[in-house]
């Protein structure tokens, strides 16, 4: 045991596994959050397909030589989030179509324009990185760190202020509606918080295993508990508690972060799918 | 002055229109039921009157202080609510945000307005009880509190009994006219027309032909004998 806390304590020294550390608790709060709506809204697919424009996005970057990639991925992302849910709404190809249609055109483009247009020798480790963030979460930069703090606060901040209004759109949309709150006003905000936290989460577990950051936690917690709030503080829970787990093992046996992660998060929702079992069982008798 | 009135009214999307010249009053009290055809235009005629789609033609005048969102809608159950984690005090309390300006959080007045609803729809008891483990008599009432929370002045019943068994639905409709004899404006859309003629004092048909008055002249009139099919001689 004494042996594992001085490897602990021997990583720790290093600035980019504390910094490792605390971005990915960050997303893992901010992704749970709104994981609990996006699922009952039956959106769950709406964050796999950001998640490839943002690797399109990321894509372009590179080859256009942008220093600074999240200030073209973000816009991108924010927009193509906006304009799905706003196919979705009167749509003459049906939401999970065009959801499709975006996300597998984003992830051929990207990857046919970083062959056509190479930045470094080894294209598929770089492909690789995106697409499960193998490392950019060890090598982030202090502005990154910063960026991601603040960004967070946002989504957070944001969350809380319209937590009661959140639950009255994502309940009933037409009720809302008529009660004169705004309710495609919401969805473009929850659309664009989402588009925020995949390209936050992109360096975390990579494009390809966002929405398992997303979708599991709530799913794990709604088979335990029965009212929304206790749902959503209990996802949170299980990221952040996932998160950490994830990233603490990965580092002691070296395994690939964002998947180690994602195994923990499927791990939590057997183990919460059983206790969920055991409770209606018990009530029923 | 009636709460509301709409004058030459054609309801509608953008491509087509689906009831046109309509023309009729609610009065504060009354008990207004909307009967036709399907695809008469009932649904239409809901959405237009909370603000949802915007009247092809005509106008909607809101009358003694009735505001446009003070109207509490009782609308059909959708797909999501049916696996929804959400508490019933969560759901009821939901209608307290019309009222609420921009304030963020639930205040105690929004609390005991809840509270207040809960007991009248006779849901003491099930605060903490998760919506989605409710029977369909019992899920109904919690969506009618949350009407109540936004409004006491007029509510709105999109199909209230659809999905419900005999005993249930009588409750319900007991329920409603409880409401309505306590001076709650009621509105019912419905299929159900035995219902509508029983309990309503007023009747608007859509339609091909279009009626709208007391529900003893539509027992009388052409069209009202022709859709309950009796000649006009009694309900049923």
């Amino acid at each position: 045991m004494s042996e594992l806390l001085d490897k602990f304590q021997l990583y720790f020294q290093f600035p980019f596994v504390r910094y490792a550390l605390v971005v990915g608790v960050l997303i893992a709060l901010c992704s749970s959050l709104l994981g609990v709506t996006l699922v009952l809204k039956r959106f769950s697919f709406i964050g796999d397909g950001l998640s490839h424009v943002a690797f399109g996005a990321m894509a372009v970057a590179a080859v256009v030589g942008l220093t600074n990639d999240m200030l073209l991925v973000m816009p991108v992302t924010i927009i193509c989030a906006v304009l799905l849910l706003k196919t979705g709404q009167n749509a003459k190809i049906k939401g999970d179509a065009s959801v499709a249609m975006i996300s597998v055109g984003a992830l051929a483009i990207g990857y046919l324009l970083m062959n056509l247009f190479p930045t470094s020798s080894n294209i598929s480790a770089d492909v690789c990185a995106t697409l499960f963030g193998s490392t950019s979460i060890l090598t982030l930069t202090q502005f990154e760190v910063w960026l991601s703090v603040a960004l967070s606060a946002v989504v957070v901040i944001i969350f809380i202020l319209f937590y009661n209004r959140i639950f009255a759109v994502t309940f009933d949309e037409n009720f809302a509606n008529s009660t004169g709150i705004k309710a495609n006003a919401y969805n473009l905000l929850i659309a664009a918080v989402i588009a925020v936290v995949i390209v936050l989460a992109m360096n975390l577990v990579g494009s390809l295993l966002i929405s398992a950051l997303i979708i599991f936690p709530a799913l794990s917690a709604m088979c335990v508990f029965k009212n929304f709030k206790a749902v959503t503080i209990c996802s949170v829970c299980i990221s952040i508690f996932c998160a950490t787990a994830g990233i603490l093992f990965s580092i002691i046996v070296s395994t690939p972060v964002g998947p180690t992660i994602v195994v923990a998060d499927i791990a939590m929702f057997a183990v919460f799918r059983v206790i969920g079992a055991i409770n209606s069982k018990r009530n029923k008798i | 002055m009636a709460q509301i009135s709409c004058k030459e009214l054609s309801i509608g999307y953008e491509s087509h229109i689906v009831a046109e010249k309509l023309n009729f009053e609610i009065n504060a009290g009354d008990y207004f039921a909307v009967v036709g055809e399907n695809g008469a235009g009932k649904s239409t005629l809901i959405k237009t009157l909370l603000g949802l789609i915007k009247p092809l033609s005509g106008e909607i005048v809101f009358g003694e202080g009735l505001r446009k969102n003070e109207i509490g809608y009782l609308p059909q159950q959708t797909v999501v609510q049916r696996d929804f984690p959400a508490s019933v005090f969560e759901v009821v309390i939901s209608g307290c945000l019309s009222s609420m300006g921009s304030r963020p959080f639930y205040g105690e007045r929004e609390k005991k307005s809840a509270k207040e609803n809960i007991e009248k729809m006779g849901l003491v008891g099930l605060e903490k009880r998760s919506y989605r483990e409710l029977s369909g008599g019992q899920q109904q009432r919690v969506l009618l509190a949350r009407a109540l929370c936004a409004t006491r002045k007029l509510i709105l019943l999109d199909e209230p009994t659809s999905g419900l068994d005999p005993k249930v639905t009588a409750e319900l409709y007991d329920l409603i006219e409880k409401l309505n004899k306590g001076g709650t404006t009621v509105i019912m859309i419905s299929h159900d027309i035995g219902a509508a003629l029983e309990y309503a004092n007023k009747i608007l048909h859509i339609g091909a032909e279009i009626f709208f008055g007391d529900t003893s002249d539509y027992l009388i009139s052409e069209i009202g004998r022709k859709f309950t099919g009796n000649g006009g001689d009694e309900n049923e």
